[in-house]
This record gives C-alpha cells, structure tokens and sequence, in this order.
C-alpha cells in the first residue's frame, strides 16, 4: 500500500479506536484470598481505604461495615478533627453572622472606592483607606475560600464516618451552589454544615426542605428576589419587582422531579414551573447586614429563613394538575411535599444513586427496586441505600473497580491511602482546580457529573499522575503549614484566575512508603500493576501506585 | 518540524501500525500524506474570551453620539485630539488609548469590531451568559459540549493531539466534548518541567498503560500532546528571528507572555489550529476610570499581548483569525459608583490577515433613549454565532452540512461580512 494510503488508514483506525466506547476492565480485584466486596465497599461508601481499613472490614465484616456506615450518628468523631473544625469560622459560625462579616467587607470596601473616585479631580488623597479596604475584602475572601475547603476536605479525608462524606459530596452536587456568587462564598460551608450533611441519611422531604430554605440556595437560584406581579409590594411602586422562575424550575428539572420528565404525561410542564415559581414567592431570607454586630449577628441558617407576605403572588395556582387556593408560605410546603413523595422524583433519585454507587449506565431493574423502596419508605434514604448496598448489582464483580475516579474521588482517596497527616489542604484544593473540579466551584446548578465521560481526559491523566508523584514523593506540602501568602495588589490579569494559587516549594519530607501503601490498598491493586511496581526503580514505586489505572478507578 | 516529525513516527502510528500490519515506507512517509501546513488546518482560529463583561462601549466608544458624554461624566473618554483621548477610528468611534497597539492594525485593514453584538439571552447573570456563549445555544442548559469542541469534531482535515489547544489549568467549557483538547498551563508553568516529562517516570508510567482500554488509550494520548507542544515550545528556525525581534527583553507576565508562548506553539506545531484562552477581570462596577484607571489597567496587557501574538505569527497571521468576545456588554450609563453594571449588547473585535479590517460592522442601534435595550444597555443587532458561523464556514472552511451543527437551534440572522472576499 502506498505510504499515504497506509497513513490514512492508520489515522482512520486510531479515530476508530477512539471513538469506540470500551468499557473500563474490572483491573483492580486480584488478591483472591480475600473477599472482593471488602474493598469494594472502601471504594465506593468510602473514599478509599486508609491504613488498616482493609483489615479491619476483613474483621469485621461488610455487612457490619455497610451498616456502621448506615448510621453515622453512632459513629464518635475523633477528638482532633472535631477540633479541627471547630477552629474555623466558617463552621463555627452561625450564618447570620457569615453574612454581616462578608457584607460588611463589601460595604467598607464601596465606601472606599466612592471616596477614592471623589477625589480623583486634580488632586489625590493618601489612597491608604482604599488600599486597606481592598487588601482587608480580599483576605476576607481568601480566609472564607481556604476554610471552606479545608472544612470539606478535612472531613472526608479523616472522618469515620465515610458514607455520610460521600452522601454529602453526593447532595451537594445534587442541591448544587456556587462558591463564587458573591454571598455564596460566605455561605457555601454553612449551607453544607447545616442543610446537607446533617440530612444526607435521613428523609428525602427534610433534605430537599432545609436546601429550599437556606439562604445560599435562595441567594444562588435567586428566589429570594421573586416577588409576585401582583403582590402588595409592587401595588404603586415606579419599579415593579419580577417573577423570578429559577428556582422553581431548577427544584423540578434538577432536584427533584428530573429534566427527562419535562413535557412528558406525568412531568410537569413550563406552565407548572411558571406557576411554582408563584407559589415559592416571598421565599426569602432576612438580607439586612448592616455591618459589624448587625442584626443578623448570632442568627442560625434556619431562622434567617422569611416568608415575605408582601411579595408573596396571592392569587390562585394550577400546578401539576392540582388547583392551590392562595395559602401563603403553605403553598411552597405544600409544593416541596408533593414533589418529595412524586414518583418520577423517586425514579430520578434512585437512578442518580445507581449511576453514583454501581455504574455509569445505571441498571434498570435496580434503578425501579430503588424507586420503590424510596416510596414505601417515605423518602428515606438510609434505606434506600440499604437496599442498594444488598443488591446483586452492587456486588456484581463485573462493576468492582470500574467507575473511574471523578478528580475529587481521586485526591481525596490518594490523600487517604498515603496516611499522612493532612496539615495543609490547600495543595489538595488546588489540585482540584487543576483537574477542573474546583471545590463548591461548578456554576451550574446541576453540579458536577461522576462518569467517565465527564472526567476521562488526556489533560485529566497526567494532571492525576503528575499530583500522584508529588504527593508520593512528600513535595506537595501537604503535611505542614503554608508559608504566608503574598498579595499583589495590582496583579496584571492573567489567563486563568485559578493559577493565581501560590506555588509552595517545600523541601521533600518523608515519601510515601511502597510496601505500606500496597497493604493499605490491598486487593484494590491487580497483581499485574504490583508487579510492575515492583519490577522499577524504588523511588517511583509508590508514585506508580497512586498513578496507576488501578487507583485511577473504584 | 524534524524533531516533531520523528516523534510522531515513534510513537502515535506504532500501535495502529503494528494492527494493520503495516510500515512507514521511508523517512519521508509524513510528509507524503501531506503536510498539515498546506492542507485545510492552515487556517487557524484563535478565541480570547473576556470573562467578567467587558465595558465595550469604552473599547469602542461611540464618542460621535451626544449622550456618550452625557451617561459618562467620570468614565467617559475624552474626544480624540484631547489629553487622555480616545483613537479616532472613524469619526464616530474611538478606540481606547490603552490600546494603542492595536491601532496600526485597524490602520492596516487587519482589525475590525463588530458592534452592538452579542448574545440574545436576556440574561445578566455571568455564569449563565458564559455557560450559554461557551455552549453556543443561549437560553439551553442542557447542552453538555462546547461550540469549540464541535469545530474539533466537524472541520475538514486531521484531527491531531494537538488540534486544538486551550491555555490555562481548567479546560473551559468551550471545549467541553469528547474530542481531546490538549491544555497549557498559563504563565512559566507551561514549560515548567512536570514528573511525566522525565523519561525514567513516562516510561514506567508507559507500562501501567500499555493496554488497548480506554484509559490506557487515553494516557498515551496525553503523551503525544505533551511531548509535541514541548517540542514545538523548545525551538525550531523561527525561535532565532524572534529572539532578534525581541532584543532579549523579556515580556510583562500574564497575557502578553503568554500571547508570545501561543504564537512560537503556533508557528511551530502546524497542527495547532484551535486556540482558546479567557482573561478575567473585567467586572468593573465601581472606580472604572477613564483613560486611566482600572479597566486601563487591563486593557493594556490585552492590546500588548494581541500586538505581541499578531507580530509573531509573522506570514501565520494571513491565515489567522483571532476573536475577541465577552459575555455581555455593560450600562450605557454610569453608576452611582463611577463604574458599570451588567448589560447586553458588546463590542467583538476580529483581528487578523483574512479579516475585513478598518471598519465598524454591524448596525448600530445608537445609545439615545429609544435605541437602548430596556432603556439602559447597548441593543444587540448581531448574533454572536452568525459571526462566529461565518468564521467557521468561509475561513475554516466548514462545510455547509456541519454549519447547522456548530449552534443547534440558531436561526442565521444579520450577518456583517467581517472577512476580506
């Protein structure tokens, strides 16, 4: 064949290759004088074992590991990290006071600015107080951003209580919010804190009541503005205030009903998000933060929550077939009960569960089974989840090992298997910026995606495999405190804000150790890639452990 | 080129050719299957997207009309000929004076703006306008890829590891689709050396790997790219002649650096053909200033960069198109704070050799009372995507079939003929 021809041929076959779907193999299950499911049960209600995990769920059993993990609330947390977390505003806090902190800021900040622009005729004041309320904005930022994740990453990596991490990261994408819409990013660890993770076993109907009421989801879908066309506020007012329809259509399409059933008999309609939207108005939160002390200092998260008659649209609903005669804040509950004990909401839950702990393409007959237990059980997740964890479809050997890691799985389990102290979570932060899932960073209100397609990328692999060689080799910094960060105060834009992070050059400390990194993973590493491992130099040992396709898959 | 070449040889055919069965008959089997220098993706696209809602109307500021001084007492420009003034571009319009660099190109015919554009969702919501502008359907959520990434999948030639290329840590949602992109760490990271670019770890890394499944498939392919964008970073005959451009200074850190990194990439990989990089910044709500101040202060890097990324392009440029876009402009007038707030239509800017330069496209709506969009923002009379589509379809050479493809659901409208005949 001549030479162009063979090079075309050749280019066809590997876009062939690469467009054709493959199925990951099931690379990880190799040690078979152990039972299969023990680290399969690591992999998936955990993040990954830790140091004598492996053994220990060998004592003890999977049936009594699945069910300690059930119920988290047995569980004693360790004295440091309870600690730990106490130390950081952002969980110690209450909301309200988050808010009048970060508004204050913001406040103090426009005051300057307005002071400085007065002036800008001819001569110029000392621009100290601009400067300083500046500098003092953005250290309020880097202060919430750093505890924030540290907060997150703290408790999944060190936290017994494995299976409440991974609902809560699991809700948190469901009931998505963004960090970085302003008054999010005071509140984002709140909303965790007290919305999702103290929810994430417990009844669907509280879940999905305590997000709608939180402030950083009414500030981020924007409902806390929605007021009704009609409603007492607008009667003579020069600008009337709108419906705002996001939420509603984001409670329906994403949280609870599913965007499949859109226009279908059985969904609901864009009347009904429409009309929802009506129902949901003067769902609000007490937005006055009028600075340090404010009246919003000391309020809990629940009782910032408002119902604002004034906005409220009082007139009568058609909403999913069912007439809702004007009833003010009941409207919204009642719409929130209705669409927690909905079956589409049923199927939607049950088929995001399946494809987050069994597979990418969820099983059908499973996804039903589940649906149904989510409705004879009013919504409970715990046993939902106890039905899941029981199914053949779970235990199926052919899924062992084959979802592939989103990048926060990936960080969170290699910081667990290497079993250093986590000091310094910010390297960790950062390398979930690098890999494109920046913590409580997704804009959209879909959260993100835990399939292969969404993560398996050539950038992806080696931004993996290059974090997994400085972790291993102790260059990530992740065992002692930062150095203080420098501020620059007129940084020239550069192309992505996210390289702005710092980069910490640490003198190596200890690495990680092979052999004990193999034994903690322990059936989760084939026989294939240990051997490879071990066939190479020493100091890469542990490195390709953590870089491996084995680690790279659960 | 030789360097590259010999890589290519090693490594992306072995294994297809291995199947086949096959071997490369000579050394100069690459070059003839053709070289991508002269086929279709010599064309190139580059898109810089402005994130944060660039003020436009003070990129181009339509100094022409009477209210442009009246809505602007603090940050309006002055009037070209004055102290701090704009850059007449054509009696009506003025560019910004940070800008400067750029001037010699609308000078040139290479640098034209299509006015009053931008997307026609209504919102004002960043992420939103973003998401819907990097989609490519305002108004849709669900779309799960990105216009970029669709152009990777659809235009004619050979898709390559390098085809197209994103700088910065995150691969934006631009590219987000199943073609790979491969990225650039922005600033001295690019080129920073990583554990993998070490033969010892590739190679032990290469035999984890080594399997037909997916990921295995996948870690090669970051191989490729990685060791081929380093290749083309490290030198080839133009590094001398720009060395001697560049008098040995080195370029202000951000975007002007990296504008120099693109360009040598460019020059010496030809089959880099999609090119992506976002700045940010631009949010200026309070203090913008005029022709100084805040958004000056970005806007210099930007022109420089773009000046930079032009020039040493050299001969490349003829067949280079650069867009400049922003998710929506800002108010026509100024705020209670001396700065701008969310708004509608903007300014893009279109650079390069095919391009119809020395010209304000698009029909201008005005800034008075009855031209603006919900009597506070610049209207929008130009899609976006119809001057993206034109783009696509008379520089890259995207066939009709696949036009209808890029945007789902666009329904073409006013078209301005941003490029040369």
């Amino acid at each position: 064949m001549r030479p162009a021809a063979w090079l075309a041929a050749s280019s066809a076959l590997v876009a062939a290759l690469a467009m054709t779907p493959s199925r990951a193999p099931a690379v990880g299950v190799a040690d078979d004088r152990a039972d299969p499911l023990v680290a399969h049960v690591l992999n998936r209600l955990a993040f990954g074992p830790k140091p004598g995990d492996v053994d220990r769920v060998r004592r003890i059993g999977v049936d009594a590991y699945i069910d300690e993990q059930l119920h988290p609330e047995r569980i004693a947390l360790p004295a440091d990290l309870s600690a730990r977390l106490a130390s950081l505003d952002v969980q110690r806090l209450p909301a309200g006071t988050l808010v009048d902190g970060y508004r204050a800021a913001q406040q103090a900040n426009r005051e300057a600015q307005r002071n400085q622009a007065l002036t800008a005729e001819g001569k110029r004041i000392e621009s100290a107080p601009l400067d300083a309320a500046v500098d003092a904005r953005r250290d309020q930022y880097r202060r919430l951003n750093l505890q924030t994740t540290e907060a997150r990453l703290v408790q999944a990596i060190d936290s017994p209580r494995q299976l409440q991490e991974v609902m809560t990261e699991f809700w948190f994408n469901h009931f998505n919010v963004f960090i970085g819409k302003d008054l999010d990013r005071a509140l984002v660890s709140n909303y965790e804190r007290d919305a999702i993770r103290p929810n994430a076993l417990g009844h669907f109907r509280d879940l999905l009541g305590a997000t709608a009421k939180h402030p950083a989801m009414l500030f981020y879908l924007d409902n806390w503005l929605s007021t009704g066309v009609d409603a007492l506020v607008n009667r003579n007012a020069k600008q009337a205030l709108g419906l705002n329809e996001n939420y509603a259509r984001e409670v329906m399409e994403l949280h609870t009903l599913g965007v499949e059933n859109e226009g279908k008999p059985g969904g609901y309609t864009q009347q009904d998000v429409t009309e929802l939207a009506r129902m949901l108005t003067g769902w609000t939160f007490d937005a006055r933060a009028t600075g340090r002390g404010g009246p919003l200092a000391g309020v809990e998260s629940q009782d910032l929550f408002i119902f604002a008659p004034r906005r409220h649209d009082n007139g009568t609903k058609t909403w999913l077939g069912r007439t809702i005669p004007a009833s003010g804040v009941q409207e919204g509950e009642y719409a929130l009960d209705v669409l927690a004990t909905h079956p589409a909401t049923a199927r939607h839950i049950s088929d995001e569960l399946a494809q987050y702990f069994v597979a990418d393409t969820p099983p059908p007959a499973l996804v039903a089974r589940l649906a149904a237990r989510f409705l004879a059980t009013d919504g409970d997740i715990r046993e939902v989840l106890r039905t899941l964890f029981a199914s053949p479809e779970f235990r199926d050997p052919a899924t062992m090992n084959a979802k592939f890691k989103t990048p926060y799985q990936y960080v969170v389990s290699a910081a667990r298997a290497s079993g250093i102290a986590i000091v310094n979570t910010q390297p960790l932060a950062g390398a979930l910026a690098q890999l494109g899932m920046p913590l409580y960073g997704c804009q959209t209100p879909d959260g993100y995606k835990n399939t292969q397609d969404a993560w398996l990328n050539p950038d992806g692999m080696t931004r993996r495999i290059n974090f997994a060689t400085a972790l291993a080799n102790g260059r990530l910094g992740v065992d002692r405190e930062p150095p203080p960060p420098m501020v620059a105060a007129n940084a020239i834009p550069s192309a992505n804000p996210s390289s702005a992070l710092p980069v910490v050059t640490v003198a190596a400390s200890a690495a990680v150790q092979p052999v004990a990194l193999l034994d903690t993973l322990g059936p989760t590493i084939s026989d294939r890639t240990r051997g490879v491992v071990l066939g190479s130099e020493p100091r890469l040992a542990a490195a390709l452990v953590l870089g491996s396709p084995d680690f790279m898959h659960r | 080129m030789i360097s590259r070449r010999r890589i290519l040889q090693g490594l992306s055919f072995t294994a297809a050719s291995a199947a086949l069965g096959f071997v490369p008959v000579g050394r100069n089997a690459w070059a003839a299957a053709g070289d991508p220098a002269l086929g279709p993706t010599r064309r190139k696209l580059v898109v810089v997207f402005l994130r944060g809602a660039v003020d436009g109307l003070s990129v181009v500021a339509p100094y022409g009309e009477k209210e442009y001084a009246a809505y602007r007492p603090t940050i309006g420009l002055a009037a070209p000929g004055q102290d701090g003034g704009l850059l007449d571009l054509d009696g009506h319009f003025g560019l910004h004076p940070a800008l400067a660099p750029l001037l010699p190109y609308w000078q040139g015919n290479k640098l034209a703006f299509v006015h009053a554009s931008g997307s026609p969702d209504p919102t004002r919501s960043h992420f939103d306008a973003q998401d819907y502008m990097e989609s490519g359907t305002p108004g849709r959520k669900g779309t799960t890829d990105g216009w970029m990434n669709r152009l990777l999948g659809t235009l004619p030639g050979r898709a390559a590891p390098t085809r197209g290329l994103s700088i910065g840590a995150v691969l934006p949602r631009i590219y987000a689709g199943p073609v790979p992109v491969a990225s650039m760490a922005a600033g001295q990271g690019a080129t920073r050396p990583t554990a993998l670019d070490q033969p010892q770890v590739a190679s032990a890394f290469a035999k984890l790997y080594d399997g037909g499944d997916l990921t295995s498939r996948t870690f090669r392919e970051s191989q490729d790219a990685r060791r081929e964008l380093l290749a083309s970073l490290d030198g080839g005959p133009m590094d001398k002649e720009q060395a001697a451009a560049n008098n040995g200074a080195p370029l202000p850190n951000g975007f002007p650096d990296d504008a120099a990194r693109l360009a040598r990439l460019m020059r010496n990989d030809p089959n880099v053909q999609l090119a992506f990089v976002a700045l940010g910044g631009w949010d200026t709500h309070a203090g913008q200033g005029a022709a100084r101040g805040q958004l000056a202060n970005r806007l210099g890097p930007l022109g420089q960069g773009l000046d930079v990324l032009a020039q040493r392009l050299g001969p490349m440029l003829d067949d280079t198109v650069i867009v400049v876009l922003s998710e929506f402009g800002r108010t026509a007038r100024e705020n209670g704070n001396r700065g701008t707030d969310h708004g509608h239509g903007n300014a893009m800017w279109v650079l390069g050799g095919p391009v119809a330069g020395g010209k304000v496209h698009g029909r201008w709506p005005g800034i008075d009372e009855s031209g603006l969009h919900e009597a506070r923002d610049l209207a929008i009379t130009t899609d976006f995507r119809d001057v993206i589509a034109t783009i696509a379809e008379r520089h890259l050479a995207l066939p009709d079939d696949q036009l209808a493809r890029l945007f789902p659901g666009r329904t073409p409208g006013e078209t301005p003929r941003v490029l040369r005949a």
